[in-house]
Parts: structure tokens; C-alpha cells; sequence
């Protein structure tokens, strides 16, 4: 190891991983209770609270792994690497201050003061340079991971300008242009961000079955196409609905349709055996790439379903969304991430890579508290779409009041999460400090 | 083409008054609960034709602005500002139908929504 920055970076994503889940349990808690913690912690603080947690937990999870990963190579310059890392905890000590001080003049998602979305490029811009200046001179024989976090910085710095373009006045009088460039940013974003999450998974897989060729077949070339189809078009499930031109909702449905092709690929793929080594070494690793896979396979068939238009006219505006991004983000995000990071450690040291009972228990744990969270989303989507479509006398909060069974079963399966994440957090987090001490 | 202003239907520009109505939107995180076009948090109601709904109403939403009621924050505003808010949400109503009853959904899947100007 030449430099222990990439180290900081996933401790950093660790801690905001353990911080955001606290924001969203109490959030929850207000579903229930709306007058709790109303004037302490109000909802409008705690929801950006809590997303930027977890999409930060996601960026600097996959940024330290991959950085992690080059580090492996002659890495171009440290001092960028140095600098991307001290930019970024700057950013975000910055970020959560614009919050706790209810400084949000952003948008959702991206609910901090607009000038912070610059040390935030800047950022994504060093690491992008230093990403293809260290692999560059390879760039003919490129695997398929190397592409994939490639072109992720690449969108990635695009899509988040794309997101801020209503800052300029002109463009954001046009409301209904203005929200729905805002709307498929969101979705290329997080497009972006799976690019460099998926090519992790690969990375890791490989290096752990010590097979190269995964990463350079040409069926994992094709699904990096698909992917990046899809990356751009496949915001369609949020836009469906805005008075656009029929013909861009036509694209989208078109494309967001390809992505059967590869559930198809997974079904196929499974009955073949799954493509993951069953090993001693990295057991941990491995068991969170399986439930990974799980997990994909669960939520494809979910954003499919709800990508098609005559579907997607009932579940859009209700938790089923909800349901859908917190099944990936979770489900298959966070376990790749916390997958990579345990193989991080057992690389370091290979005493680290058993696992212990707690863990496995834990990993049932995090698979039973999810299908829960998640099934009870799925529940409240259900009750207000038909409250939406087909009541046309009920009041709002008669709607909400009739959930009150669900919001507690998300809130008891949202804290059961939140214990899982802690007992396969902290393991992971202690060993981590004990690296970088030596 | 995603970025031309003829790909939207009708195109809806935003006055003076109705961008600062959107800004006190963005800066207390409406959004946080409320959604336009089914867009946004869920712990409040859509508010995309709140503006033009024969129960509800300009008058209706000024008294619900400070009310604080359920989860709703207490907010304070002032007279103009909330006549922004209100122009911005009229200029929402504008826009589009949310939700869209009068869509015909078909045999293949396909959605054909109904446009303001229909
Ligand atoms: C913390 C959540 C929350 C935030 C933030 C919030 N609201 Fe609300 N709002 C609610 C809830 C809940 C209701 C429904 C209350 C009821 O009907 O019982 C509501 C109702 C309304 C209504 C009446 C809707 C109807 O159909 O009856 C309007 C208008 C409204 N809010 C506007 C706003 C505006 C403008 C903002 C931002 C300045 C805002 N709200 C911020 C939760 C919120």
C-alpha cells in the first residue's frame, strides 16, 4: 500500500453510512408520530439529512475502493489522491452545516446551498484525472471494470452539472423543460454512480476467482452497452408523466424495455450456477456478493414492472417508487460496497477474511429486516395509489392514519436494518483503524 | 433534443413572481413532503392542481401556508410572499394534469396522458 488516502476515504463513507440510517429511522418515526422531534429535528432537515448520508455512504464508498484498487498500480500522483480526499471531508463538514443550519436553497436530492456542487465537480474531476492518467497507457486492453468506472466520472461530472442547469434563469422559466432535465438527471446520476458500483462487483468477483477473463468477455462488454443505454435513457419511469412530447416518452419506455434482456441473462445464468466462487478465503466477501445478486434480481424485476407506463401510471407518486430505490440502494449497492470493503481488508490482512457468527447472523438479519422495509413500502404505495385513483372523498390525512400499521412495520424493519448495518459496519470499520495505525 | 423547448407541451414560462415562489419552495423543502407531477416526498399531498381544484383554491392554500397543521412546519410568511408560492403553484396547474384521470391506457402497455390544452 503506498498510501492509506483510499482507507480514509471508505472510513469517511462508513461513518455517513452509520449516521444516515440514525436520520432515517427518526424519520420514520415521524410517519408515525407527526409532531415528533417536529421543532428539534424537523422532517425538512432530517430527509436531506439522510439522503445525502446515503448517496454519500455510495460515492465514497465506491471512490475509496477504486482508488483502493489502482493503488495496486502505479498510481499517477498521490498529491491529486491527497487533495480529492481533504476537497471532500472540507465539502462535506461544509454540507452538513448548510443543513443543520437549514441553509438548503438546493433541490431535492441536492438539497445543499448550490455554490457546494463546485468543490464537489472539482473533486470528481481529480479523480477522474487520475484514474486515466494511471491507466491510460493500457487503455487498448482495457477490462471491462476499467470502462465502467471510466465512463461512470465521466456522466457522473456531467449529470451533476445537468442537475444544477436551473440555475441559469433562462432555462429554468421553461417549468416543465426545467423538471424534466432535473428528473432524468436524477436518474443518469444514479446511473452513473451503479457504473462505478457494478464495475467493483466485477473487479472484485475476478480478482477473488482469480479468472481475468470475466471482466473481458463479450457478454460483460455488451451488458456495460446495455448499462449505458440505459444510463441515459432510463430515467423513464420519472417522466412518464410530465406533459412532454409523446415521442420522448416513447424512447424511454423503448429503452427502459431492454433491460429484460438481462434478467433474462440472470435467470439463465442462475440455472447454470451462479458465477460466484464458492471459496475459503474472503467468505465474507463472497456472502455479500450472493446477496447482491439476490437483491438484483429482486429489484429488476420491480423497476421493470414499474417502467411500464400503464404500471407505472399507478405506483409513480407513491412508496412503491420508494420501494424501488431503497431495494437498490440497500439491497444491492451497499452490500457490493460493503462486499468490496471486506475484501479490502481481508487483501490486508488475511486473518480478516473469515467470518464470524455474528456477521453471518448478521447478513440474515439485513435479508429479513429488507424484504420487510421493503414489502411494507410496497403496502403504502399500494394504499395511496388507491387512494389517489379511486377515492375521490377521503382526505389526505384519513389516508394517512389508515397506514399507521404499515409506517410501523417500516420502522420496526427499518431499525432491524439499521442493527444489521451496524454489526457488519463496525467489524469492518475497527479492522480498517487497526490497518492504518501499522 | 431532451434540451429543446419544443419537446414540451404546452411550454409553461415562469414569471418574475412565480421563480421567487419557487425559490421559497426549494429554500423550506416543500418538496420534502409534497410532490408535483408525483414527484417529491410523500408525507404530504400532490400539489400540482391544487391551484385550479374547485374545493381548494388560491384562498385555501394562503390559509394553509402558516397553519402548521400535522407535519406540516409552522412556516411565517409574509403576504407577498406567499402570493409567490401561490403564483408559482397557478403556474404549475397550468402546466398539466396531475394525476392524470383522463389518460387512456392500452392494450400494449402505452399511456396516452391528456395535455392541459386538449
Ligand atoms: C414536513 C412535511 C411538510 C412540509 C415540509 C410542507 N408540508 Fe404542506 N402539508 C403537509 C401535510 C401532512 C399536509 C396535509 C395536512 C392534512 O390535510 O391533514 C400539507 C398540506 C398542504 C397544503 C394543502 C393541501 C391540500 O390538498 O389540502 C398546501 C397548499 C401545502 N401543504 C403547501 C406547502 C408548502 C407551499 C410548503 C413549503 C413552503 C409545504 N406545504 C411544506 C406536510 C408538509
Amino acid at each position: 500500500m503506498n498510501s492509506k488516502y483510499p482507507l480514509y476515504f471508505i472510513i469517511l463513507a462508513l461513518g455517513s453510512l452509520l449516521l444516515g440510517v440514525i436520520f432515517g429511522l427518526v424519520a420514520s418515526l415521524q410517519y408515525i408520530y407527526p409532531e415528533f422531534l417536529k421543532n428539534a429535528l424537523p422532517f425538512i432537515k432530517l430527509r436531506p439529512l439522510h439522503v445525502t448520508s446515503g448517496i454519500s455512504w455510495i460515492i465514497l464508498g465506491a471512490i475509496g475502493s477504486i482508488y483502493f484498487y489502482l493503488n495496486n498500480l502505479k498510481f499517477y500522483s498521490v498529491k491529486l489522491l491527497k487533495t480529492h480526499f481533504t476537497l471532500y471531508l472540507l465539502t462535506g463538514i461544509s454540507l452538513y452545516f448548510s443543513y443543520v443550519l437549514g441553509n438548503m436553497d438546493g433541490r431535492e436530492y441536492l438539497a445543499f446551498t448550490p455554490f457546494l456542487i463546485i468543490p464537489i465537480l472539482f473533486g470528481w474531476l481529480l479523480f477522474g484525472i487520475n484514474l486515466f492518467k494511471t491507466l491510460w497507457s493500457s487503455i487498448s486492453n482495457w477490462p471491462v471494470y476499467y470502462w465502467m468506472w471510466g465512463t461512470g466520472i465521466v456522466f457522473m461530472i456531467y449529470h451533476l452539472s445537468e442537475a444544477h442547469f436551473w440555475l441559469i434563469e433562462e432555462f429554468r422559466m421553461n417549468f416543465t423543460k426545467d423538471m424534466a432535465v432535473q428528473w432524468k438527471s436524477y436518474g443518469s446520476f444514479t446511473g452513473s454512480w451503479n457504473m462505478l458500483v457494478y464495475g467493483i462487483s466485477i473487479y472484485v468477483m475476478t480478482k477473488i476467482k482469480g479468472d481475468e477473463q470475466m471482466g473481458r468477455s463479450n457478454k460483460a462488454f455488451f451488458f456495460y452497452f446495455l448499462g449505458l443505454t440505459n444510463l441515459m435513457f432510463g430515467w423513464a419511469h420519472h417522466t412518464y408523466f410530465l406533459p412532454t412530447q409523446p415521442w420522448i416518452r416513447y424512447v424511454a419506455y423503448i429503452v427502459s424495455m431492454s433491460e429484460w434482456i438481462v434478467l433474462a441473462s440472470i435467470i439463465y445464468d442462475w440455472r447454470r450456477g451462479l458465477p460466484i466462487p464458492n471459496f475459503q478465503k474472503h467468505s465474507m466477501a463472497i456472502k455479500l456478493m450472493k446477496t447482491a445478486d439476490f437483491w438484483i434480481f429482486a429489484n429488476l424485476v420491480l423497476a421493470l414492472l414499474i417502467s411500464i407506463p400503464a404500471i407505472n401510471y399507478y405506483t409513480h407518486g407513491t412508496h412503491i417508487t420508494v420501494a424501488h430505490s431503497m431495494g437498490t440502494t440497500i439491497g444491492i449497492n451497499t452490500t457490493i460496497l460493503f462486499s468490496s470493503i471486506y475484501y479490502i481488508v481481508g487483501t490486508l490482512n488475511k486473518k480478516y477474511q473469515e467470518t464470524t457468527v455474528l456477521q453471518k447472523v448478521s447478513i440474515k438479519l439485513f435479508n429479513g429486516a429488507l424484504i420487510v422495509f421493503v414489502v411494507s413500502l410496497l403496502a403504502a404505495g399500494i394504499k395511496r395509489s388507491h387512494w389517489i385513483h379511486f377515492s375521490d372523498n377521503s382526505s389526505f390525512s384519513e389516508m394517512q392514519d389508515a397506514q399507521y400499521v404499515v409506517y410501523i412495520l417500516l420502522t420496526v424493519s427499518g431499525l432491524g436494518l439499521l442493527m444489521a448495518i451496524y454489526f457488519i459496519a463496525i467489524p469492518v470499520l475497527k479492522r480498517m483503524m487497526q490497518l492504518i495505525r501499522h | 433534443m431532451i434540451y429543446s423547448s419544443h419537446s414540451y407541451t404546452p411550454s409553461i414560462a415562469l414569471s418574475p413572481k412565480a421563480i421567487t415562489g419557487q425559490n421559497l419552495w426549494q429554500r423550506n423543502n416543500c418538496w420534502s413532503c409534497h410532490q408535483i407531477y408525483g414527484l417529491g416526498g410523500y408525507l404530504g399531498p400532490d400539489l400540482t392542481n391544487i391551484y385550479s381544484n374547485p374545493n381548494k383554491g388560491p384562498d385555501y392554500i394562503s390559509t394553509f401556508l402558516n397553519s402548521g397543521v400535522q407535519s406540516m412546519p409552522v412556516y411565517n410568511f409574509s403576504n407577498s410572499e406567499k402570493e409567490a408560492i401561490i403564483e408559482y403553484l397557478k403556474a404549475i396547474d397550468q402546466s398539466g394534469v396531475y394525476p392524470n384521470k383522463e389518460s387512456v391506457i392500452e392494450a400494449t402497455g402505452w399511456v396516452k396522458i391528456k395535455y392541459k390544452d386538449e
